[in-house]
């Protein structure tokens, strides 16, 4: 059913600090979408992306998923999604495969082979400390290989990976939504995809006279 | 991401063990503190010994507290605690999980090192046993109780001041409760009441903290 609403997005507003961060956003995200949010820095991507994922709490609006409020499909919800944030979450006393296997406790798959594909094959053992910004991203984004998830959230992907992560990066995400998967992602970058919906943002109201 | 009480033991346990040097500083702040004591007061035994319960009891809540500061800070830093927050599972189990490695790793040795300090501030001997159960008991507490003050000071940059004075209330009946087990086992008289009570304290912070904890750290992620 290609015209499955996999996330519907209603009247979504949220205010921080008694002013509105946005106003009615209204998204739908289907099965085999890429939706990429742009916006100028500061017209609150990163905030939208947290919103999606229950890190925070709407001032008003809905999400549903599969047609169901995500307040009453909670657990089901997030064991669907994946959120690559900002920050990788990878801990730097740990090794890279330590670190991975922490990530994706509970999958099928295999560490190192996810390491291999995201170029970090002679770095399994290594703790994280010594590795670079970039090799950091690389860590979590090997998650993406190991991960079952229907919904992928993320987050300025693109930061500190160089051109063949960037490549690597974009294979993944088009082999995810062939598989029926959806990706919602921020990104100041053009993406070399086909089928990528815009999402603009709108900076909000305070900061339209700038 | 894996969530769950036993995932966040053992994860937080095998951190604290890769940084070692970090882990061992409370202890390190307990042993020195309490070597100066004699040096500084009087090295004469039967005063040493009027106050060492009070004095093992105010170190090893200082001790708590210096630890307390880091029990999730790292995390909110890294991003994993935006990741813990987005887990399915019921936030209070891991909290609990890292608030038990926590006190694995502060409250646990400083009680197991106590009675060596009991001997330095020549403690008299029907003391040791009451020290070792109420600092098991009562560093615990400290540990519960310490991860909601973290938690409501997670998202501030140097929150170090707040939370000792957040956290320092509801200290205070546990250091009462703590001192005054092992003052009544050396004054001869029954000493489980207090610790009774220490108990109790402990049964209501493990059902409690955890939880407020939890919702704590719902609050510090909106900023």
């Amino acid at each position: 059913m290609p015209n499955t609403s996999l996330l519907t997005v209603e009247r979504l507003c949220f205010e921080r600090d008694d002013c509105n961060v946005f106003e009615q956003i209204d998204l739908r995200v289907n099965a085999g979408d890429i939706v990429q949010i742009e916006g100028i820095n500061g017209s609150g991507k990163t905030t939208l992306l947290r919103l999606l994922t229950t890190a925070l709490q709407p001032t008003s609006g809905t999400i549903s998923y599969s047609g169901q409020s995500i307040d009453l499909c909670r657990y089901q919800y997030l064991s669907d999604i994946l959120y690559l944030g900002h920050q990788p979450a990878v801990k730097m006393t740990l090794t890279v495969a330590e670190n991975l296997r922490w990530m994706t406790a509970g999958s099928s798959a295999c560490p190192e082979t996810a390491l291999v594909a995201v170029g970090l094959a002679g770095y399994v053992d290594v703790p994280c400390y010594s590795l670079s910004a970039g090799q950091h991203r690389r860590v979590a984004l090997a998650r993406l290989l190991m991960t079952d998830a229907l919904v992928w959230f993320l987050d300025e992907p693109f930061t500190a990976i160089d051109k063949q992560g960037v490549g690597f990066l974009e294979n993944c995400m088009r082999d995810h939504v062939k598989r029926g998967g959806a990706i919602v992602l921020s990104s100041h970058q053009d993406l070399r995809l086909d089928g990528v919906r815009k999402y603009q943002l709108m900076p909000h109201t305070d900061q339209r006279g700038l | 991401m894996h969530g769950g009480f036993s995932a966040y033991l053992r994860r937080d346990l095998l951190l604290a063990y890769r940084r070692r040097g970090e882990a061992a500083s409370p202890l390190i702040f307990f042993i020195m503190v309490s070597t100066l004591i004699p040096l500084g007061i009087t090295p004469e035994s039967g005063r040493l010994a009027e106050i060492a319960p009070g004095i093992i009891w105010v170190m090893a809540l200082l001790a708590t507290l210096l630890s307390t500061d880091g029990l999730f800070a790292n995390d909110y830093q890294d991003g994993s605690l935006e990741q813990l927050l987005i887990s399915p599972q019921l936030l209070a189990m891991p909290v609990l999980g890292k608030v038990t490695a926590h006190w694995m790793v502060t409250g646990l040795p400083l009680t197991l090192v106590s009675p060596l300090l009991g001997v330095m501030l020549s403690l008299p001997q029907e003391g040791y046993l009451p020290l070792l159960a109420s600092l098991a008991l009562g560093t615990a507490c400290l540990s519960l109780i310490g991860a909601v003050g973290a938690a409501l000071t997670v998202s501030l940059r140097r929150g170090g001041l707040l939370l000792s004075l957040l956290v320092m209330p509801l200290y205070m009946p546990v250091i009462i409760f703590g001192s005054a087990t092992v003052q009544s086992a050396i004054d001869g008289f029954v000493w489980f009441g207090p610790l009774a009570i220490l108990g109790a304290m402990l049964a209501a912070a493990v059902a409690l903290c955890p939880l407020a904890s939890a919702g704590a750290l719902r609050l510090a992620s909106i900023n």
